[in-house]
């Protein structure tokens, strides 16, 4: 322990860190919670004085907010659809990478560009891919300029060219496509995660189960899971917290109206809804960000609570 | 199941492409293991002892040469067709099972004709247990056992398959010395009760020599000398193999024959008829010398240490090629502490003649 009388000295060299953490994190949570509870809360009328109701107002109105429930279970349902996708994927190309010796260091490297990318621009990448351009479509007398990309090649196979992501498209379509999107965006930093902890494991191992004849299935099953547990409970927590935060990929398809035209906000999330609020009804934006903040507690916590029955070291 | 090995020969690639220098990490070895004993590889660090286990076990494939399970030629065979158990230098448990799942996970890799019914595999399990005394441990992880507990889960596991060939890769260098000795005596135990020719790792000559068969002695890659522990010792092949036997170490000294007499400087120390007059090097065990008033070798006695049932004597003599000789004498001799010189007399059976350039033994 430090000495008590030299003790000053350790809090003149953390003051940099704990001014800054002071100022940039725990004071933006308190005002958060504090402006989640006065009812009607806004800049404008704070600056002139006015004082407001204390209560949990915000938060009923949060609920009771007509799409809420709609962004609720995007936001869920986006989570439980690639979390687990990109995981699974994840752990198979790490797998796959590590076993090949020629061009690992260039593949890892393909693998990890779209971490460094921005997210938007590949959204707008992914979006000329699915999107159609033209007019008229769903029209017997259609115009269509392209298809995009992927309905060109369904069509090469024989296919009928889907909607994905225009006027009329279907909220599966859109789904779909945000599914691709989010796990192919999701997918680099769990590859580097897994990676690393594959090249972490002992190869001997590896060595006494090849003594012991084991099978390549069961090698994977029986022994790279779970001495991979730890790296696994780490990219399904990160990622299910991502998850409840997905909005950028959103705008990176459909734009800020969060949807396909005619159809806007169909795809909103939680976080989407918080900035939407967050100029005019602040109050609410707060309430909502605490509300969200509760769900991924309660969701990090179960993941724990899963992943410590299955971590056995 | 006898194994042999007929001009094995593993040769590294240099990991520096510039300077392209191979490593031959065992140079054309030839010999045979007799069935159901127990032998020990023996040699310094680097001498490719654990790269000939890893050959028999089939994890490295040879450069040259054949490997022998009986009349079968397993050469070509990988690790699980050829029927081994290997226990690892640091057991390589899984850390995720407990010890019984650990035994069984070998049992539950059989596949087709050989595939055993679940009691059977269970009842396997717990024999190969019983037989290294854990079964009261088997519901524990890895974690949870001491050094000693770990080892014997991993020696269980390679049993458990019934191997045609137990091999052991330095067993003993992840214990404490008391359990060393205890695990030792274990290891022998063990393999006496089961009859599984066994091919241990070291590189402590006392372990080798304690518990095996026959030990097999190299250096740099090459086969030194191979025998029974009391014959390697009691005739040694080369220097090396002398001075890597026996504690204390044998003691070295540069000398010369002249008309059949050995002389250490000035001092003609023993009779040794049958040998040309030339220079020589000359090893001397610590047993081989006896106190004697009138004896022909004269040292200069530095210090005296008691060790109860006999006595150290350590001493400086002009010839030693080391910089103190100690010798190992009997407790009724009394030597002072305070005399200036010590005289012994040679047991001839302990005294080695090697060339100086060769290192190769010469006989008298």
């Amino acid at each position: 322990m430090v000495d008590s009388k030299k003790s000053w000295k350790a809090w003149l060299y953390l003051s940099p860190a704990i001014v800054l953490l002071l100022i940039f994190t725990a004071w933006p949570i308190f005002n958060t919670i504090r402006m989640s509870l006065l009812e009607g809360y806004n800049a404008m009328s704070a600056v002139s004085g006015v004082k407001f109701n204390f209560g949990f107002k915000n938060f009923v109105d949060v609920i009771n907010y007509g799409d809420f429930l709609t962004y609720l279970w995007n936001t869920i349902l986006l989570c439980f659809l690639t979390v687990p996708l990109s995981t699974l994927l994840a752990l198979i190309i790490a797998v796959c990478l590590n076993a090949i010796k020629p061009f690992q260091r260039l593949l890892q490297t393909i693998f990890f560009l779209p971490y460094v990318t921005n997210s938007i621009a590949i959204g707008m990448v992914f979006a000329a891919m699915f999107n159609m351009v033209g007019n008229n479509f769903g029209d017997p007398n259609e115009l269509v300029i392209t298809a995009g990309i992927i309905n060109n090649v369904i069509e090469f196979f024989g296919g009928e060219r889907i909607n994905w992501i225009n006027v009329g498209s279907s909220y599966a379509a859109n789904m779909f496509v945000m599914t691709v999107y989010i796990v192919w965006n999701a997918l680099p930093f769990k590859i580097l995660v897994l990676l690393g902890g594959l090249q972490s494991v002992n190869k001997q191992y590896y060595e006494a189960a090849k003594v012991d004849g084991t099978s390549r299935l069961r090698t994977f099953t029986r022994i790279t899971v779970p001495l991979l547990s730890p790296m696994i409970t780490y990219v399904v927590i990160t990622g299910f917290i991502g998850g409840f935060k997905e909005y950028s990929s959103i705008v990176g398809i459909f734009g800020a109206k969060m949807g396909p035209t005619g159809d806007p906000d169909r795809l909103n999330t939680m976080v989407g809804y918080i900035y939407k609020s967050l100029s005019l009804q602040p109050g609410r934006a707060s309430a909502a960000a605490l509300i969200l903040f509760a769900i991924i507690f309660v969701v990090t916590l179960l993941n724990l609570y899963i992943s410590k029955k299955n971590t056995h070291y | 199941m006898k194994v042999v090995l007929q001009n094995l020969t593993k040769i590294f690639p240099s990991r520096n492409k510039k300077s392209g220098e191979e490593v031959v990490a065992v140079n054309d070895f030839t010999f045979e293991i007799p069935d159901g004993k127990l032998i020990g590889l023996l040699g310094p660090s680097g001498c490719g002892k654990s790269t000939t286990l890893y050959m028999i076990s089939g994890l490295q494939k040879p450069t040259g040469g054949k490997i022998f399970f009986g009349d079968d030629d397993v050469t070509e065979l990988s690790p699980e067709n050829r029927g081994i158990g290997l226990v690892f230098q640091n057991y390589a448990l899984y850390p995720h099972m407990t010890v019984k799942q650990n035994i069984l996970f070998p049992l539950q890799n059989l596949k087709g004709a050989d595939k055993l019914p679940k009691d059977v595999m269970l009842e396997r399990a717990y024999e190969a247990a019983r037989l290294v005394q854990i079964d009261e441990l088997m519901d524990r992880k890895p974690s949870e056992l001491s050094g000693g507990q770990q080892q014997r889960v991993a020696i269980a596991r390679a049993l458990v398959k019934m191997p045609r060939v137990l091999l052991l890769d330095e067993p003993l260098s992840n214990l404490d010395a008391r359990l060393r000795l205890q695990t030792r005596e274990e290891i022998r135990r063990i393999q006496k009760e089961t009859g599984i020719t066994t091919i241990f790792v070291t590189h402590d000559q006392e372990e080798a020599m304690s518990i095996s068969d026959m030990i097999v002695v190299m250096k740099l890659g090459v086969l030194q000398q191979i025998g029974k522990p009391q014959d390697v010792y009691d005739d040694p092949a080369n220097l090396f193999v002398a001075k890597f036997l026996g504690t204390p170490p044998i003691n070295v000294f540069s000398g010369e024959v002249k008309g059949g007499k050995l002389y250490l400087g000035e001092q003609a120390v023993l009779d040794v008829a049958g040998v040309d007059d030339r220079k020589v090097t000359v090893g001397i065990r610590p047993e081989g010398f006896v106190p004697d008033a009138n004896g022909p070798m004269i040292c200069d006695l530095s210090n005296v240490e008691i060790m109860g049932r006999d006595v150290s004597v350590v001493s400086k003599h002009a010839a030693s090629l080391n910089p103190q000789i100690r010798s190992i004498v009997d407790a009724d001799c009394r030597i002072s502490v305070g005399d200036a010189t010590v005289r012994f007399t040679l047991k001839p059976h302990k005294v080695f003649l090697f060339d100086t350039e060769t290192e190769e033994r010469i006989r008298f």
